[in-house]
């Protein structure tokens, strides 16, 4: 299962021969997620493809939660980046099921940007993890301490759980691991 | 319970739908309960659940719209069908009440809807599996919570413990109608790989007793169990229910915002 993910996570960068392709590989690199803003689309690692077709741009799309409201929102932002930056016709936003997205696909550097944000990256990993609670440490975003606690297993929005640092007493959310 | 075996793409667009149904009801069902919830953790899990629900019944019924090829959307699924044509369970249907009464509600149907879904990953149609596969994560994540709640009440206080025990001695009568098979299951099982009903009601009990036991609750009886969902045929409150969601489009026909 994990090299499933490693080689899926690659791939996102594989396709990425044609020069326009690779072009628009650079503009949703800028595509903010509308909900964590420090992040964008590809560090969420939610485009699975993009790829050009009969000369129009085809992006591939992964939606985190089925009811998250941010995935419309995502839709048209990457819409509208794309026709920004000159592409003509961005012919076909795909919503891919699947493989359904996981928190595993988040990139090293949107863990950083997380972190840096004050939200402490998902614990573990969802491809690992057992029915039952992995119970791993979570860091404290601010001050890296472990001793941390759940307040609540749900948040502002579905991806996140409440927690707050035993430590440095300041309270912060956790991205689920999903 | 069918006298007559639909034809396999019709089971397949009833099962979609009626799963569809389960999660649009349980939906509105969870709205209602928001701004009621004893703590504002509860509130914010609450909100969380519903809006699971909510975009697990857009994404069926997308899907129901598509295999029934008539150019329904998912709106008109929701809004613009009269209450024989919802198929959902019983239980789903069963109003909020206090907090342990919505616990026990949620707790019976995810233990079931948890394997339903896990089941249907491996069917053979693609598209229910693939959705399937997304939504089951949201399930366990919500059952995790909600075994905790049972086990919370169930070995809390003795007001909390008689409270939860009285919830789930209510609730138990719904408890059977998903395991209850009609030809709509069959074909979908015989037909799509579906979901083995006799293995998920074993599965379904072995859970439940498992966190009964840490709650320290007893598994009500199995006495007569209620039925008729899958068929059209409602308990009262579903009339409200409906009301309150067509209202708009009843009135307005055709509004959009």
């Amino acid at each position: 299962m994990v090299t499933g993910i490693d080689t899926a996570r690659q791939g996102n960068r594989a396709q990425a021969s044609d020069p326009d392709v690779a072009r628009a590989w650079t503009v949703l690199a800028d595509v903010p997620d509308p909900e964590i803003p420090v992040l964008s689309v590809l560090d969420l690692g939610i485009v699975r493809d993009v790829r050009c077709l009969d000369g129009a741009l085809a992006v591939d799309v992964t939606p985190t939660y089925t009811g998250c409201p941010a995935t419309e929102v995502i839709e048209r932002s990457i819409r509208e980046r794309l026709l920004a930056a000159g592409f003509d016709e961005v012919g076909f936003l795909r919503r891919q099921l699947s493989p359904p997205w996981t928190t595993d696909w988040i990139s090293d550097a949107g863990r950083d940007k997380l972190r840096a944000f004050g939200i402490a990256p998902p614990a573990g990993s969802a491809a690992l993890a057992g029915r039952r609670d992995p119970a791993l440490p979570v860091a404290c975003p601010h001050c890296k301490s472990q001793a941390t606690a759940e307040v609540s297993e749900f948040g502002s929005t579905p991806c996140k759980a409440a927690w707050r640092c035993e430590d440095c007493l300041e309270p912060f959310e956790l991205f689920k691991c999903l | 319970m069918s006298a007559a075996t639909p034809e396999p793409a019709a089971a397949l667009l009833r099962y979609v739908l009626r799963l569809g149904d389960n999660a649009l009801v349980l939906g509105q069902r969870l709205a209602e309960a928001m701004t009621h919830g004893p703590e504002l953790e509860e509130e914010l899990a609450n909100a969380n659940f519903a809006l699971d629900y909510i975009g697990q019944a857009r994404l069926f019924y997308a899907y129901a719209g598509e295999l029934e090829g008539r150019g329904r959307s998912e709106d008109d699924f929701a809004f613009l069908r009269d209450s024989r044509e919802f198929e959902n369970l019983l239980l789903v249907e069963q109003p909020n009440g206090h907090f342990g009464d919505l616990v026990a509600r949620q707790f019976l149907f995810e233990s079931f809807y948890a394997l339903q879904l896990e089941a249907l990953c491996h069917c053979s149609d693609a598209r229910l599996a693939e959705i399937a596969a997304r939504a089951v994560k949201e399930i366990r994540y919500h059952l995790r919570h909600l075994s905790r709640w049972v086990v919370r009440l169930g070995d809390g206080t003795d007001e909390s413990h008689r409270r939860i025990a009285a919830s789930f001695a209510e609730l138990w009568r719904y408890s059977g109608e998903a395991f209850a098979g009609d030809g709509v299951d069959a074909v979908v099982q015989a037909h799509y790989d579906g979901p083995d009903l006799d293995a998920l009601r074993a599965a379904w009990r072995q859970n439940v007793a498992d966190v009964f036991a840490e709650a320290t609750l007893a598994v009500p009886e199995d006495g007569a169990m209620a039925g008729g969902g899958r068929a059209g045929r409602h308990t009262e409150q579903f009339g409200f229910l409906l009301a309150e969601r067509q209202f708009l489009q009843a009135g307005v026909p055709g509004l959009t915002w």
